[in-house]
């Protein structure tokens, strides 16, 4: 079944103690990373860790995603290779684009056609093709990857974002159009501040359906900017019953609270509860 | 053979005629106080002695005897090791020591228990070499292990006689006036030596600070002491008091701490006048950075705040979050600077603070209590004296007085120490019975005593990770295996006093 990914908490693959302790922290999704956190080195020592982590330890309902390196690297086809004989939820696949996530597609279909692939989009071309990496057989959604993106268009880093502002709002429109999930780039801090909650806000308010997390710290935050909010609940409630009441009575438009309700604010209360009602969160009697 | 009603078995030979444990609330006290002799001193008299060899001399110890030093120079006491050391010069055997901890630093007792200086110890907590040698069976007889509230019970009760009591001084006057603020071993309260001072037949300051008469502000009266001694220095500043304690930055302890402090707020406790102890560690204290925010948005005031007392209380006072710190002991200097100036900040004695045969302990008006664990088992025991391997290697402390006294105990600890998992079938030693403890907060889950069925409902109106103990076990036991018990002989090193006198449990000779 379907769960929300709110919040896709990294974890390093070759740190037994914090592969152990990875699901506590109240992320839908763990991203057991062999990527980036991994020194060339101990590639071989984080793909077998994460291999038997994935066979043997309960994740319970969080989703098991695995970062793999990407296959224009020495290591990227046996990290598929043998983390797909594993059974992750989904592969996590670096400096995606359409050509290489067919390539890995492929791989899938044959080993574990029930895994899922999320393709990280930190290229130029990876960006611009967004929609066609969308399309591509088991890809289920798209994360923006800002750190190699801003290298790869010759800039750096800011704390609000402005040179990451087409590629979020690409990333979200694609995912969208493909009805996948649109995952934002982790805010790099490791602490909770003011300026890690603006960055979360913002991408919910792009249009985002949930953001990765480099530290556990940052979890429960997200999943909050993330979840509906009681008031959001109850209003959706309201707008449904508002909207069936119109048809019940076969009047073409209703208004609630001074407010018209037209097939979008309907279609938004929808994907509220939808939302709400995978995360078990029952609208409140009392308002707030 | 005795067991207790949480089958523990002690052996006949070391119980003799002491009660076994039958809960938290069984025993009532019956009788009069203890008291010490009664004495006078003259105009003229002079109470400052030239060494600690001559207050020996004066306070007609003997072979035998039970001397008493109270633990606020934590690490760095060096009063301790200098007294033995006199003690062993002076030719005298057979002596019991009464301190209420024992750290690494007096690893000299163990050379005194060699040659039979020492035969027996009682504390309420012991760490380090002479814990260690104690369980591979070093002492004659068994070392009474008590709890700080007990500890004031056996010293009124008359169960521990104190002959001497050698009280470290960081700063005296020459008629005997004592306090813990000032001077080079400043270590802010002097809660665990007043017991000793009201109840010993002879008691000697000893000093490095001696400062002009009257010292104010006074914590340990003239009235009760006997003699003074100036020495060179009674500590190590770097043992006595830490510099700061940091609330922790683990992600998995804050995941713990934020847990502990959403059960307290569903328990409904988060209220004006809410009171509450945390440890000194930094996962202890998150929970109350966790709680300060449910008491901002608020706007809840506390009446007050006990625990072993770190610059984080301070801030909770000066922020008006609390409206006083009841304080047995400081851990950091920012206490001992706080305790001295603001007059917010209580000194209170060990007796006040948690015995429980006297009028009215403060742990009884506890609303909740944050408490580590080294082992818990599926009855909620909790052992915080001995390693899995069955090496003392802590003890009671107030652990067994606050849990008792609380309205809600929560324990918080991970779920594993390294290799092993926290939850057991059998605990290595009961410390804390299980009837006195609530909750157990780990980052796998929040697991509540099944005697509080009334928490169990308000908590699960929550969204808070609830399982059973048992449920947490097998989880634990998944990832780590199950462990052997600790490998002991069926020789007695050492009982484990609850604090109401009983014998909770036996801590058995190690190989």
């Amino acid at each position: 079944m379907k769960s929300l990914r709110r919040s896709l908490l990294f974890v390093p693959g070759n740190n037994p103690g914090m592969i152990l302790s990875a699901p506590v922290f109240g992320a839908d999704a763990v991203i057991l990373d062999l990527e980036d956190s991994v020194a060339p080195n101990q590639k071989d020592a984080a793909r077998r860790l994460v291999s038997e982590a994935l066979r043997t330890l309960a994740f319970g309902k969080i989703e098991r995603i695995v970062r793999v390196n990407a296959l224009s690297t020495p290591f990227g086809e046996k990290d598929i290779g043998t983390i797909l004989a594993a059974k992750p939820d989904a592969l996590l696949v670096p400096k995606a684009e359409p050509e290489s996530l067919r390539r890995v597609s492929a791989m899938v279909d044959e080993m574990a056609p029930e895994t899922g692939i999320i393709a990280l989009l930190e290229t130029a071309l990876g960006v611009e093709l967004a929609y066609q990496c969308a399309l591509v057989p088991h890809v289920n959604g798209l994360f923006l990857g800002a750190e190699d993106f801003t290298a790869d268009i010759g800039t750096s880093r800011s704390a609000e974002g402005i040179e990451i502002s087409y590629a979020r709002q690409r990333v979200v429109i694609a995912a969208a159009a493909a009805r996948i999930d649109s995952i934002d780039t982790p805010y790099t801090g490791t602490e909770v501040t003011d300026e890690f909650l603006a960055d979360v806000r913002l991408a919910r308010k792009l249009g985002f359906t949930g953001k990765a997390c480099i530290s556990p710290r940052h979890v429960q935050a997200v999943n909050e900017v993330f979840s509906p909010t009681q008031e959001e609940i109850v209003f959706a409630k309201r707008v449904l019953e508002a909207a069936e009441d119109g048809r019940r009575r076969g009047v073409g438009a209703v208004s609630l609270d001074g407010k018209m309700i037209d097939p979008p604010i309907e279609a938004r209360a929808r994907q509220v509860l939808m939302r709400a009602g995978l995360l078990g969160v029952e609208g409140g009697k009392r308002n707030g | 053979m005795g067991e207790n009603i949480l089958g523990r078995v002690i052996p006949d030979d070391v119980l003799g005629n002491k009660p076994l444990f039958a809960g938290a609330f069984a025993r009532s006290p019956q009788g009069r106080k203890a008291s010490p002799p009664l004495k006078a001193v003259r105009p003229g008299e002079n109470k400052v002695l030239a060494s600690i060899k001559e207050a020996i001399k004066a306070s007609g110890l003997k072979s035998g005897m039970t001397i008493s030093f109270h633990h606020h120079l934590r690490n760095g006491d060096y009063v301790l090791n200098m007294v033995l050391q006199a003690c062993a010069e002076l030719g005298l055997k057979d002596l019991t020591v009464a301190s209420s901890s024992i750290f690494p630093i007096h690893a000299p007792l163990v050379e005194h228990i060699k040659n039979g200086v020492v035969t027996g110890l009682d504390c309420n907590y012991a760490l380090g070499p002479v814990a260690e040698a104690v369980t591979r069976g070093l002492l004659p007889r068994p070392m009474i292990m008590r709890t700080h509230g007990g500890r004031v019970r056996a010293i009124e009760s008359g169960d521990l006689h104190i002959d001497v009591a050698f009280i470290a001084a960081p700063a005296a006057d020459a008629y005997g006036n004592i306090n813990g603020v000032d001077g080079p071993s400043a270590c802010g309260s002097l809660g665990y030596a007043m017991a000793d001072a009201q109840y010993a037949d002879y008691v000697v300051a000893i000093t490095d600070n001696l400062m002009p008469y009257p010292l104010h502000p006074i914590s340990i009266s003239q009235s009760l002491v006997d003699a003074v001694v100036v020495v060179d220095k009674i500590g190590d500043p770097k043992g006595i008091v830490s510099g700061s304690t940091r609330i922790t930055r683990d992600p998995v302890g804050l995941t713990i701490a934020n847990y502990a402090a959403r059960v307290i707020e569903a328990a409904g406790l988060v209220k004006e006048g809410i009171s509450f102890q945390t440890g000194a560690g930094g996962a202890s204290l998150a929970v109350a950075a966790y709680l300060r925010k449910y008491m901002e948005e608020r706007h809840v005031t506390g009446a007050f705040g006990m625990g072993g007392i770190t610059g984080y209380f301070v801030e909770l006072l000066e922020a008006g979050l609390l409206r006083t710190i009841l304080d047995t002991q400081c851990f950091d200097l920012v206490a001992v600077k706080s305790l001295k100036r603001n007059p917010n900040h209580i000194e209170i004695d060990a007796g006040m603070y948690a015995n429980p045969w006297n009028k009215g302990a403060v742990v009884n008006l506890l609303d909740t209590v944050i408490l580590g664990a080294t082992e818990i088992d599926t009855d909620f025991n909790v052992n915080v004296t001995t390693s899995s391997d069955g090496i003392i290697m802590g003890g009671s402390g107030g652990h067994s007085d606050t849990a008792a006294g609380s309205k809600l105990t929560i324990i918080v600890t991970t779920a594993t120490r390294t290799r092993l998992p926290i939850v057991r079938d059998r605990v290595t030693t009961v410390t804390t019975p299980g009837e006195t403890v609530d909750v157990v907060v780990t980052e796998r889950g929040v697991c509540v005593n099944p005697r509080r069925q009334d928490l169990i409902e308000k908590l699960s109106q929550r969204r808070l990770p609830i399982l059973a103990i048992e449920e947490l076990k097998r989880q634990v036991e998944d990832l780590t295996g199950k462990p052997a018990p600790a490998r002991t002989s069926d020789r007695v090193v050492a009982l484990v006093e609850y604090r109401d006198g009983s014998i909770i449990d036996a801590v058995y000779q190690v190989e």
